[in-house]
């Protein structure tokens, strides 16, 4: 079980509260992660990456245990504190705006 | 009795502006979708339960929201929650990629950037949602970078209607300063394959065989500054609208001078008249009079705000030309709010309503025609766009 962390307007996209918990087939990765979350979440397609190239939006980042994955490739697996649960997997907005 | 809804888009999310026929108590719901920015709200004429929004973010990109409870409660149109992912896709609602097939035309890769070179073509937003007359799941929208879309299914998928971009003068539009948008979609309603759709800044374009083919419609537009003045596009059109009965006849503000044509946009003559600027956003036609219109002229291209710091809405009843200034209830000194281009609409009451919303998050009402004025909400987003919806 993954757990996700959202973005407070992704959250409300979803309409969820807190962590989102997935279950993926298979070697979590990046692209894992995103294809189990759009898939459960079909109204945060577009959102995080790009309909057509799957490219990350330029304004959202990945983390998990304290890394920066936004430029990992996105069939790298993750760490095993996120693939275990242990530690969330935080989809970021750049904080701006002020 | 009747009663209006004036659906408002803003900065940081929507309201829905509601009162009976009277139009002077109203009840102000929202903000929805906070946080985001809100370029249109617009109901559809065949439907006014079915409402459509668009929803943008530079973090999070484009989404589209579908009510079908008169904005009570909303969707993303093929978006809900599944626990089967199989079967038909979902969350395509904001999918909006442009047609590079050669089956369908000439497939159109740049336009022209600020600097003159050429740049590829890249979605960023909707601007305007213009339901159909007469069916609830077909809807267009007006997207950055210029291009036309249309759903047919109640906005869960969008396909581009390449005849526009691909009919030939699209390798030299160019944005303005606003982005290279495409935000103004009238139907014809005595002849649905006829449209007219603007883009700044291209200019004006007709089809008038339900988008297949498109043809530029400036001929008569005078824009100081650029190389060639009759230049088939690159005219900075800001707004066009037309009466229901008289649908060959079209006002337009653009960046200098209001306009007008009575032959489909063939030939446009310039209707400025008494007007204090030559620059504006916004242009509206009476309800019940073809041949009275309302523009807010703004200061300049530079000065993005009423001159003299009196807020004037300017009404013609002779179809442009003379003009006169309509003042009482709106501020008349130390006002400097603009008011974007989609930012008025009419009621279709016997009493023509009229409304507007500002940069500085008011929202004006008229409900006689534009001689008096009271604001319905003072201190909202800024305003992006506001319509109206007449109910029973």
């Amino acid at each position: 079980m993954i757990r996700v962390v959202l973005p407070a307007h992704l959250r409300t996209l979803a309409k969820v509260d807190g962590e989102v918990k997935l279950d993926i087939q298979g070697q979590a990765t990046l692209r894992s992660v995103l294809d189990t979350l759009e898939a459960r979440y079909p109204m945060l397609r577009g959102t995080i990456r790009d309909h057509v190239t799957q490219q990350r939006r330029p304004f959202l980042r990945f983390f998990a245990c304290e890394e920066d994955l936004s430029h990992e490739s996105p069939d790298t697996p993750l760490p095993d504190a996120i693939a275990t649960g242990k530690e969330p997997f935080l989809i970021i907005g750049a904080i701006a705006g002020g | 009795m009747s009663k209006v809804r004036v659906l408002v888009g803003t900065r940081k999310g929507a309201f829905v502006l509601t009162s009976d026929g009277k139009r002077e108590r109203w009840d102000v719901s929202g903000p929805l979708f906070t946080g985001w920015e809100i370029y249109h709200v617009k109901g559809s004429p065949a439907d006014p339960n079915r409402l459509y929004a668009s929803q943008t973010s530079g973090w999070f990109g484009q989404v589209i929201q579908r009510s079908n409870d008169g904005g009570k409660t909303w969707e993303t149109p093929g978006g809900g929650i599944t626990t089967d992912p199989g079967g038909m896709p979902k969350g395509e609602s904001n999918k909006f990629v442009y047609d590079g097939s050669a089956e369908t035309g000439k497939p159109l890769t740049t336009h022209q950037w600020y600097d003159g070179t050429q740049r590829p073509w890249e979605f960023k937003r909707v601007w305007h949602l213009e339901p159909s007359l007469s069916d609830p799941d077909t809807v267009y929208a007006g997207v950055e970078d210029a291009a036309l879309f249309r759903s047919t299914d109640g906005a869960k998928t969008w396909q581009e209607m390449p005849g526009l971009r691909g009919h030939g003068t699209g390798s030299k539009w160019q944005p303005g300063a606003g982005g290279m948008c495409l935000h103004t979609i009238l139907i014809d309603p005595s002849n649905p394959k006829r449209m007219y759709i603007a883009i700044s800044a291209a200019g004006a374009f007709r089809t008038d065989d339900g988008g297949k083919s498109w043809k530029p419609i400036n001929k008569g537009l005078r824009s100081q500054y650029i190389p060639d003045q009759d230049a088939e596009v690159g005219h900075c059109v800001h707004r066009i609208a037309l009466h229901p009965s008289r649908p060959s006849t079209l006002f337009m503000q653009k960046h200098w001078d209001v306009l007008r044509t009575d032959d489909a946009g063939e030939n446009w003559h310039e209707v400025s008249g008494n007007l204090p600027t030559d620059f504006g956003f916004v242009i509206d036609v009476h309800a019940h009079e073809p041949e009275t219109i309302y523009v807010i002229p703004i200061k300049s291209d530079s000065e993005h705000f009423v001159p003299d710091g009196k807020l004037r809405v300017y009404r013609s009843r002779t179809g442009g030309n003379q003009w006169e200034a309509l003042t009482k209830g709106l501020p008349q000194s130390d006002c400097y709010v603009n008011i974007l281009r989609d930012a008025m609409a009419v009621d279709s009451l016997d009493k023509c309503g009229i409304y507007f919303g500002t940069t500085g998050g008011q929202v004006y009402a008229s409900a006689d025609a534009g001689d008096t004025w009271a604001p319905i909400v003072r201190d909202l987003p800024a305003v992006l766009s506001v319509e109206v919806q007449t109910l029973p």
